[in-house]
């Protein structure tokens, strides 16, 4: 074949319509379908918790049975989780890390289209037994709880089994994708760009992808195990064979810890990005950030058992995890300083991405903050299995991950799109989710400490006032976000200001040296840094 | 010279393609019939896995065929094939972490689980008669007779170990630019790995219907099938690819400086080696 | 612009200081019940102790955080600084003293008083007292091993309450039939063991938590300072029942605890007596439609319609739509039959309600009823519902099965 043919080829890189999306080997394609996905799912994931929070708005059952409510918290947490937030955070990093490290595009673009088309099957396996319902088969989706324990989930009905033909996809979806995304940051940086110039948001996801490779594997094979106890007759999760129904807790939890830093890790790199931009300043201790995002990466797979404090493991491990997760405050906080250090004597002006950078820091300051209070292995006898611990991880994965995932949207939307979003409309979505969010989250911890078990459908009268200040909460957090979908929508209509190439008068990087929005194949030839 | 190096330095990057879509389809076939089938549905379930695993098939042909012709296009330069290493090599990491996890369940049930069970006061234990050693009886008691190491087992390592030395030698001949040899040592060792398969099913089927020891067979039966049932799977994908790379040798495809696909191949054979050796030491030997 | 800055920062800043002070002020309010354990004590320590230290913490990271974007915005400093890490003497100690605070505080003065809680809450001591608690899906059954008695303690709210048809009682969910009687000043033990899925035993008070994993036990233990009703509930998710399975402790003084004891061994001597009598029809209808509200209707449902998919109903000629290795287990038992739900054989029925069905919820109630009350809730299923079999099952012959299962 000949040099023409292949320029032939090559032009046909930008087919158009529904082919474009399905077929696409772009990064800025995968990149954006992935965002659109999680924030499709972001919707689906606040429907349920909508839900939730109405029939837990008065004691007695109103909305729902119990056994519509178990499957409504299960899918929710699953959804928001793996649907949402790590489909947003891989289409950021699509998007981005090429255009940040100078890179034509990922290192293997069509493995990469995979990795992305293996999500929407895997969404539609966990809603499905909702449909397949109505038709007489089996009794709706799984309601064990996100964390699936066994032997609950040996005995649940059909929808585990979707579900968890779900997670292998899930499994798949990220380790392909992690693999994708190591090897184009080790092999196709652009000349000069040196492992101690590559942006934190890079840092970050290198680290966020190792952890994928390690931990995902655990939950993958437990959870084919769970598939033969359920229907091949082994003994793996039950005491009659000689197993133990703590080994699925701990495979999950080897896996759900590092995962919560998963979530976070991608948004803690952008935050810096944001608060250096806004404070006209240099990100301040690069190599302190670096180290810690390994530190946490390290530690973060040694202290699983710290979800297993009242599970009754042997004192001494219950102190060993309890003194280890209490390292990982170490690291955390250095970042916390590094982004008090990158605002400090600063120029600071408060455009919509600072704000929720800056309300970032404040919430998960209390989310990480009321961790440190759960690692407590004695103390934790109180908190365990109650609303305190709903209070610290929506604290903690909503104050991060998802505060960090709005404030990179309107960071990055004249980018994408060209155009500016409306500045007032922004500001009215941030001071209303902040206030949402705190109305809804804050009593929870209020009422952890007056002993609310979490996961249940209905709850005793004594709890019933904060409850439904929580539920209020949820509704004005819930309205609080239609802003900003209207604020996108009209964003992508071309209402609004043209946006220049470098979009923010203090942004650095190589991304914001492209046009807005960028070409549609970025680095032809590589740049030099 | 290859093309890509005409470009001027490009990185080549694949047009679009039907492929991927179709796979995720194919495994959504494939899952929601695998939920069904387990849960008894099973015509629907077969319609569905059916078709989702004919449309596997008629994927991975396509993929890796554009693969193939993209190879021979010569479109790979040295860059491309870097990267091929490394997604290689993390994938390959993945799958150790992915048989780590399983052997540490089997660390679990066997040091961790079972003392623990026995150290309950006997009303309490799960069958009368229980005791921490292992193997353990079956559930309720049920006898079976455990593995033996010396027999089967042992010589399928040295057949998979030898397996082992064949692509080796294999791949040394076709950087040498031997591809004669380097066909015939891929031949060997498909053969050989077919040999173990076939070993590895008559023990299945021994220990089914001689030792009576099945997946149900308490935690010794089913930690010792997800173990060398896993491995098993993994010798037939290693098998399929080392088809591959035999037609390709047939054709003439690898020369002493693009061999990627041999090289992977043979990595992913080395890496389902050392499983067995884990294999033999842990779950037969000791 | 400035004006609607400031108003900005006014707002944040109410915002803020209305959050700290309800924090203070809602902790006197909403902390753990007064603690009457020994670990309820020290629990409550560490938490006060920890919730004084992040809330100062917080307040100083906070005040950092204004004080930065108060000063250091562009109208005040339209100079940014450029320093990309700490450099002189005084920016490294703003660096590393915070870590070091943080090393302190995670390991010695957080650390020592948790170390000690975890000892006190591992106490091996000799028990003057062992209860063996069992969870199932969803209900208690505590026996006293040392008394030979052992009862069932279920949710006593009716569902009129819970699905908003009557008014809410005080204690609403959080009542049972028969609650766990503990006597104070002793030390207890409470073995904790599951018949099916992992549940969790709390009581607030007692500042105890401690998951219940089937096929093995936990063990944990109270000493109980003050008399009183301490209500808790199951901790961990078990199923749809997970909202409705309270614990509820009565602690009582010695004297009082041992008077308890001896009535209750006189009500199950005289239960075991009746179980030797022949019971009328009506005596064992109004008793099986009692024992069925409290034991079954969790799962089959008060109307005995079951849950489609899961729950068979008890009701005859009622369809059921559920996987098809359940149904062909249902009819391989006669219990099943052309898409519809029949009686089946006595036999089977009295062999299921004795011994469960292994590998589903359904448990086995040989040990958790006695004989009247099993064959009261046989008798009832065979003839409420519309069901009309017109058998009746006297305790004899349960008391017979039972012998000749144990053969
Ligand atoms: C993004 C998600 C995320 C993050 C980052 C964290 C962070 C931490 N978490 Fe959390 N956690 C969850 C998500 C997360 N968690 C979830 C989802 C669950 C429940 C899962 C379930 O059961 O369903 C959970 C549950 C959970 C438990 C189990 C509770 C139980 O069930 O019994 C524990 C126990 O140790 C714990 C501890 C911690 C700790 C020590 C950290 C540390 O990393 C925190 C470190 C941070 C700090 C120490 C803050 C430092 C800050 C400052 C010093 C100043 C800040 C102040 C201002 C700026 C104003 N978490
Ligand atoms: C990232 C994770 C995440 C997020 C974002 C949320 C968000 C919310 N969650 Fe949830 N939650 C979990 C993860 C998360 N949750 C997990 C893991 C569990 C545990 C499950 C278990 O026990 O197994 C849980 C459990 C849980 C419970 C406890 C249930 C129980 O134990 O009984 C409650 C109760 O109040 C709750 C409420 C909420 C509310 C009100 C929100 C609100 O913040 C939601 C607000 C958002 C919306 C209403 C979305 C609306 C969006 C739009 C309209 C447009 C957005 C569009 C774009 C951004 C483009 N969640
Ligand atoms: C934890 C839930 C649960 C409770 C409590 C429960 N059952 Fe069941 N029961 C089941 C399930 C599930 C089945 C179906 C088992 C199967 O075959 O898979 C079942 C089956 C039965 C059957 C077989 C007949 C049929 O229609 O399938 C009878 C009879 C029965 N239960 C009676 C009782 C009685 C009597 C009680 C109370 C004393 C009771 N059950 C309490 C869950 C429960
Ligand atoms: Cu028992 Cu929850
Ligand atoms: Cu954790």
């Amino acid at each position: 074949m000949s040099t023409v043919d292949i320029d032939a080829m090559e032009e046909q890189h930008h087919p158009r319509g529904i082919t474009r999306w399905l077929y696409t080997t772009n990064h800025k394609d995968i990149g954006i379908l992935y965002i659109a996905f999680g924030f499709l799912m972001f919707i689906v994931g606040g429907i349920l918790a909508m839900l939730i929070r109405a029939e837990l708005m008065e004691p007695g059952m109103k909305v729902m049975g119990p056994e519509l409510y178990n499957q409504i918290i299960s899918v929710h947490g699953l959804v928001m989780v793996f649907a949402a937030l790590m489909p947003v955070s891989a289409g950021m990093v699509n998007y981005l890390i090429p255009m940040m490290i100078g890179a034509p595009d990922m290192a293997l673009p069509r493995l990469n289209n995979f990795s992305f088309w293996l999500l929407p099957p895997a969404a539609i396996l966990l809603v499905l037994p909702w449909l397949l319902e109505f038709f007489g088969i089996g009794n709706g989706t799984l309601d064990t709880g996100w964390t699936m324990y066994a032997p609950l989930s040996v005995q649940s009905g059909p929808g585990m089994d979707f579900a968890i033909f779900a997670v292998l996809l899930l499994f798949l979806s990220s380790t392909l994708a992690s693999i994708n995304i190591l090897v184009t940051v080790l092999n196709l940086r652009a000349p000069g760009m040196t492992w101690d110039k590559i942006p934190i948001f890079v840092w970050s996801w290198v680290n966020t992808a190792v952890l994928l490779i390690v931990v995902f594997p655990a939950l993958a094979g437990a959870a084919i195990m769970l598939l033969l106890d359920r229907h091949f007759g082994t003994h793996f999760f039950s005491a009659a064979g000689g197993g133990d129904p703590l080994l699925w807790v701990h495979m999950f939890w080897f896996f759900g810890h590092p995962e919560v830093y998963i979530l976070l890790l991608p948004t803690a790199g952008i935050l810096v990005h944001i608060l250096s931009t806004f404070a006209r300043k240099p990100v301040y201790g690069y190599k302190a950030q670096v180290y810690s995002f390994a530190a946490i990466t390290m530690i973060s797979v040694i202290v699983w058992a710290h979800h297993m404090y009242t599970s009754g493991l042997p004192t001494a491990a219950n102190i060993y995890f309890m003194f280890s997760t209490m390292a990982i405050s170490i690291p955390v906080g250095i970042l916390f300083i590094c982004w008090f250090g990158t605002i400090w004597k600063g120029s600071m002006t408060f455009e919509t991405p600072m704000l929720f950078a800056l309300g970032y820091i404040v919430l998960f300051g209390i989310g990480g903050l009321t961790g440190l209070i759960l690692s407590d292995a004695a103390a934790d006898q109180q908190y365990h299995g109650a609303y305190f611990v709903i209070a610290h991880f929506h604290y903690t994965l909503i104050g991060g991950p998802v505060m960090g995932v709005l404030a990179a949207s309107y960071y990055y939307l004249p980018k994408l799109t060209g155009r500016m979003y409306d500045e007032t409309l922004g500001k009215w979505h941030f001071w209303l989710t902040m206030i949402g969010f705190n109305v809804t989250f804050f009593p929870q911890f209020l009422l952890g400490i007056d002993g609310m078990p979490r996961r249940i459908a209905d709850y005793a009268v004594k709890f019933a006032p904060l409850n439904m200040a929580s539920s209020i909460g949820a509704f004005v957090l819930g309205a609080a976000q239609l802003i900003f979908l209207y604020n996108v929508y009209r964003t992508l209509v071309g209402a609004g200001k043209p946006a220049t190439g470098r979009v923010w008068d203090g942004a650095q990087g190589l991304e914001f040296t492209l046009p807005s929005p960028p070409p549609y194949h970025t680095f032809e030839v590589p740049p030099t840094v | 010279m290859s093309i890509s190096q005409a470009h001027g330095g490009h990185y080549y990057l694949p047009k679009p393609s039907p492929y991927p879509a179709l796979m995720s389809t194919a495994l959504l076939l494939l899952g929601a019939g695998g939920a069904l089938a387990v849960n008894g549905y099973v015509l629907p379930a077969g319609w569905l896995a059916g078709a989702g695993g004919l449309l596997v098939v008629y994927v991975l042909s396509g993929w890796v065929g554009d693969v193939i012709r993209e190879n021979r296009r010569g479109v790979y330069g040295e860059k491309e094939g870097v990267s091929f290493r490394w997604g290689m090599g993390w994938f390959i990491a993945s799958e150790v972490i992915f048989f780590s996890s399983l052997f540490g369940v089997l660390f679990y049930e066997r040091n961790i689980a079972v003392p623990w069970l026995a150290s309950l006061n006997s009303h309490y234990s799960p069958w009368a008669g229980f005791k921490a050693v292992w193997p353990t009886s079956g559930p309720a008691g049920a006898a079976f007779t455990p593995e033996h190491a010396w027999g089967i087992p042992a010589l399928n390592t040295l057949i998979l170990l030898s397996s082992g030395v064949t692509v080796t030698w294999g791949l040394q001949q076709i950087t040498k630019g031997h591809r004669r040899a380097a066909t015939w040592a891929v031949g060997a060792t498909i053969l050989l790995g077919g040999v173990f398969l076939a070993l590895q099913c008559r023990e299945f089927y021994l220990a089914y219907t001689e030792l009576h020891l099945t997946l149900g067979s308490g935690v010794y039966g089913a930690t010792f099938f997800i173990l060398t049932g896993f491995h098993g799977l993994h010798v037939t994908i290693g098998m399929i690819m080392l088809s591959v790379i035999f037609g390709r040798c047939l054709k003439g495809h690898f020369g002493p400086d693009n061999h990627f696909g041999f090289e992977a191949v043979s990595w992913y054979w080395h890496f389902v080696d050392v499983v067995w050796l884990m294999l033999f030491i842990f779950v037969y030997w000791l | 612009m400035r004006a609607k800055i400031r108003l900005q920062i006014v707002l944040a800043g109410t915002a803020m200081g209305a959050f700290v002070t309800n924090t203070v002020r809602a902790k006197a309010f909403y902390n753990f019940p007064t603690p009457v354990t020994p670990v309820a004590e020290d629990t409550l320590f560490i938490h006060d102790l920890f919730l004084a230290i992040i809330t100062v913490l917080f307040i100083i990271a906070l005040g950092v955080l204004l004080y930065s974007v108060v000063r250091h915005r562009r109208s005040r400093n339209p100079e940014p600084a450029t320093f990309t890490g700490p450099r002189t003497r005084r920016q490294w100690m703003w660096s590393a003293v915070p870590v070091l605070v943080m090393i302190v505080i995670d390991y010695i003065v957080l650390g020592i008083p948790s170390v000690e809680a975890i000892m006190t809450l591992s106490n091996k001591g000799h028990d003057r007292l062992v209860v063996v608690a069992t969870a199932s899906q969803w209900k208690w059954h505590y026996a006293y091993p040392r008394y030979g008695i052992g009862f069932n303690s279920v949710l006593s709210t009716p569902r009129d309450e819970i699905y908003g048809n009557a008014p809410k009682d005080k204690h609403f969910l959080l009542e049972v039939n028969h609650p766990l009687v503990l006597p104070t000043g002793e030390k207890v033990g409470i073995v904790l063991k599951s018949t099916d899925v992992i549940h969790g035993f709390w009581v607030p008070a007692f500042g105890i938590k401690q998951d219940v994993i089937p096929g093995y036990l936990r063990k944990t233990w109270v000493k109980i300072d003050r008399p009183g009703t301490y209500r808790g509930q199951c901790s961990e998710l078990c199923g749809v029942g997970h909202s409705f399975m309270p614990i509820v402790v009565v602690a009582k003084t010695p004297a009082a605890f041992h008077e308890w004891v001896v009535a209750e061994q006189a009500r199950e001597a005289g239960a075991r007596a009746a179980a030797t009598q022949t019971w009328s029809r009506q005596r064992l209808m109004t008793r099986g439609k009692v024992v069925f509200d409290r034991n079954c209707a969790v799962c089959h449902q008060a109307s005995g319609l079951g849950i489609p998919g899961t729950f068979p109903p008890i009701a005859t000629g009622h369809p059921f739509s559920a996987s098809k290795a359940l149904l062909d287990k249902l009819s391989a038992r006669g219990f099943y039959k052309d898409g519809r739900i029949v009686e089946g054989p006595l036999s089977n029925h009295i062999d299921i309600v004795l011994h469960g069905i292994p590998g589903t919820p359904m448990p086995a109630f040989g040990k958790q009823l006695n004989a009247s009350d099993i064959a009261s809730v046989i008798t009832y299923e065979r003839n409420a519902f519309g069901n009309r079999t017109g058998q009746v099952v006297q305790p004899s012959r349960i008391v017979a099965a039972r012998r000749a299962k144990a053969n």
